[in-house]
């Protein structure tokens, strides 16, 4: 089985992010670059069905020129290959747009399996996997957190409000995962070695065949017409327990109207 | 006015909270109509509540293969909707499946997407909160009609009866909409508390929970509250609490009236899911967690002491 696994490059969680003045797009230049976390659960997921059942696996990306640093992180766990989509014509692309340029990557890789992971820590807006899949007339399976491969059939269990739920589909198909799939491997130095000679083609939207007018800022389908951050939430009134604390506690809920 | 076309939630206890929010928005664009898309008989159950809060109009598309798939085909219910009715807005929950239908029905409509909106103008501009809630976005859509996902409790459902009069649609489904079938459903007890995104008090317990048990600790005092129970990823990774219950970036996005955290530190993670709690209360023993940095009130003490002290208080003034 073939296996393209999505990769974003998205600024660190764990640190202050911030959108552009100028522009409204996210300043990734100021902000520490990533792996998208639940993307690595991704590629572990398609490393683990490739040691059981063969086939490729490749990394496919779109974004900017420094995304190929998340691009080698990636290989170094153990991918085969990569597709790097970048054009400067694609800052700010809305999500319809991405999944446009994403999908027309994908025909040409012609995958049985597109694995991704179910959101992105920066944009959390949680509809690649179905875009893709109404563009390549696909199934989604999204938010999975156990998949099974039984020949080109997909069995996904996938949590819900009230508890979980089992879904099928036949291959090919795209399906998104959550942390709660696998615990994503540590790239070893053989692999780190080993990722540098790995194959990244380079693509650009020519290639693709996408006008460049129709893609990013120019194209697209909505606008960020302003931005401010949140004035920082000002710490109240912190008192140390000295025997009473819990009485204290319900004292200010009751002040507060929540008892 | 042209009808808001509002994508109704609901499961076995009825219309979800979420959905009597976005009626609730809905009135402030134009005609709320509301659309329940499920097996047949699913919409007959939920008539009197629409009506309650504001729907002048369901439409009803009730089809086996609704229930038995993945979002697909009520996308195609919608599409062909909107091409009928062009109406002012398509507004849909922030939940995974909410997205999940905006996503794919605008492709369908060649048609932009905003997510996680906190609230819509009458001009369809909307108010995002991105990155954890630090920044406030105001955006547009520019290519078609305002298709909006909005972050359940934003807003503070608000009855406004209306006539609610019934339309059936027809269901013309494709191959292509039964490619993902949903085999087994399988509904885990979770009692009588409220849904954690949709809860006005969620309490939360941390890694200082120390151990699966010591949640009961954290249930008894959220019962109390009328609330929910939520975790750290921590806890979750610990194996204290299920992971559907996991508040932060992975995790669920909550917003009550009301968040207490118990032993949790407050990492950038965690606050993202939490930190547009309108009043937050913590309990840790570490004065130096970064927790009390957004807590209006905090207890730097042992929540082995504080808190079934606070639960025996709250017993007490009842
Ligand atoms: C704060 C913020 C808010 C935004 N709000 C909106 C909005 O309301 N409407 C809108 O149209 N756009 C919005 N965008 C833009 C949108 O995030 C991008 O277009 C993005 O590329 C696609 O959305 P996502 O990453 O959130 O996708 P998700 O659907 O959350 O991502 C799921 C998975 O898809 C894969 N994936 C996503 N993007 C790429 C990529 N470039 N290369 C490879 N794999 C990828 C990854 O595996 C990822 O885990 C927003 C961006 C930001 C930063
Ligand atoms: C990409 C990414 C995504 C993440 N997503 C999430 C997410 O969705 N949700 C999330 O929560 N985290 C998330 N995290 C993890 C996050 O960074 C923290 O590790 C996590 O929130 C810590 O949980 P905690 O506060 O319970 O544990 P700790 O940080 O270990 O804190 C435990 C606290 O309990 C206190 N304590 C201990 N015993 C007691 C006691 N007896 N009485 C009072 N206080 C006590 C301690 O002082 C301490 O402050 C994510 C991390 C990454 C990298």
């Amino acid at each position: 089985m073939n296996i393209v696994v999505l990769v974003k490059q998205v600024p660190d969680s764990g640190a202050e992010r911030t959108l552009r003045a100028d522009d409204n797009t996210v300043d990734r230049a100021a902000a520490d670059n990533v792996i998208n976390e639940m993307d690595e659960y991704a590629i572990e997921e398609a490393l683990q069905l490739q040691e059981a059942g063969g086939g490729e696996v490749t990394i496919l990306t779109m974004g900017p020129e420094r995304a190929a640093e998340s691009i080698r992180k990636a290989l170094s766990m153990g991918p085969d290959g990569a597709v790097h989509v970048t054009d400067e014509a694609l800052a700010g692309s809305c999500a319809l747009a991405t999944s446009r340029v994403l999908a027309a990557a994908l025909r040409e890789l012609n995958p049985d399996l597109v694995l991704c992971g179910a959101e992105s820590t920066d944009g959390r807006v949680q509809v690649m996997p179905h875009m893709l899949a109404e563009r390549l007339g696909m199934a989604a399976l999204t938010g999975a957190r156990k998949l099974t491969v039984d020949g080109d059939t997909l069995t996904v269990e996938r949590q819900t409000d009230e508890g979980y739920e089992v879904v099928t589909a036949a291959t090919p198909a795209v399906v998104s995962v959550w942390d709660t799939i696998n615990e994503p491997r540590y790239p070893s130095f053989k692999g780190i070695m080993a990722a540098k000679k790995k194959p990244v083609r380079t693509v650009s939207l020519a290639d693709l065949g996408i006008p460049a007018e129709e893609v990013g800022a120019a194209g697209a389908t909505s606008a960020v017409l302003e931005h401010r951050r949140r004035p920082a939430r000002s710490a109240g009134v912190t008192v140390a327990d000295s025997g009473d604390g819990g009485v204290r506690l319900v004292e200010y809920l009751a002040t507060e109207k929540f008892v | 006015m042209a009808e808001v076309l509002v994508v109704v939630e609901a499961n076995a206890a009825g219309v979800k909270k979420v959905t009597l929010e976005l009626l609730t928005h809905a009135r402030e664009l134009g005609t709320p109509a509301a659309v329940v898309m499920g097996a047949p008989g699913a919409a007959a159950a939920l008539t009197d509540k629409l009506a309650e809060y504001g729907a002048a109009k369901i439409y009803a598309a009730e089809h086996e293969d609704i229930d038995n798939h993945l979002v697909a085909p009520k996308v195609s219910v919608l599409a062909h909707l909107v091409a009928r009715v062009q109406p002012a807005a398509v507004l849909v929950g922030a939940t995974q499946e909410g997205k999940e239908i905006a996503g794919r029905l605008a492709v369908r409509l060649d048609n932009g997407l905003l997510t996680d909106a906190v609230a819509v103008a009458a001009d369809g501009a909307a108010t995002q909160v991105a990155f954890a809630g630090a920044t406030i976005v105001t955006a547009r859509v520019t290519r078609g009609l305002p298709l909006v996902a909005l972050r359940p409790n934003s807003i503070s459902p608000t009855p406004a009866p209306a006539d609610a009069e019934v339309t059936p649609v027809a269901v013309e489904l494709t191959d292509a909409d039964r490619l993902a079938r949903v085999s087994e459903r399988v509904v885990e007890q979770k009692g009588s508390r409220p849904e954690l995104t949709e809860a006005s008090v969620v309490v939360s317990g941390g890694r200082g929970v120390g151990n699966a048990e010591n949640f009961t600790m954290v249930e008894e005092l959220a019962d109390l509250l009328g609330g929910a129970v939520g975790a750290s990823r921590a806890a979750v990774d610990s194996g204290f609490y299920p992971h559907q219950f996991q508040v932060g970036q992975t995790g669920k996005t909550v917003s009550p009236q009301l968040y207490v955290a118990l032993g949790i530190s407050g990492a950038i993670q965690h606050r993202a899911g939490m930190q547009t709690s309108k009043t937050i209360v913590a309990v840790n023993k570490d004065g130096e967690a970064p927790i009390f940095e957004l807590a209006d009130f905090g207890v730097v003490g042992d929540i082995f002491k504080v808190v079934p002290q606070a639960a025996e208080e709250i017993r007490k003034r009842k």
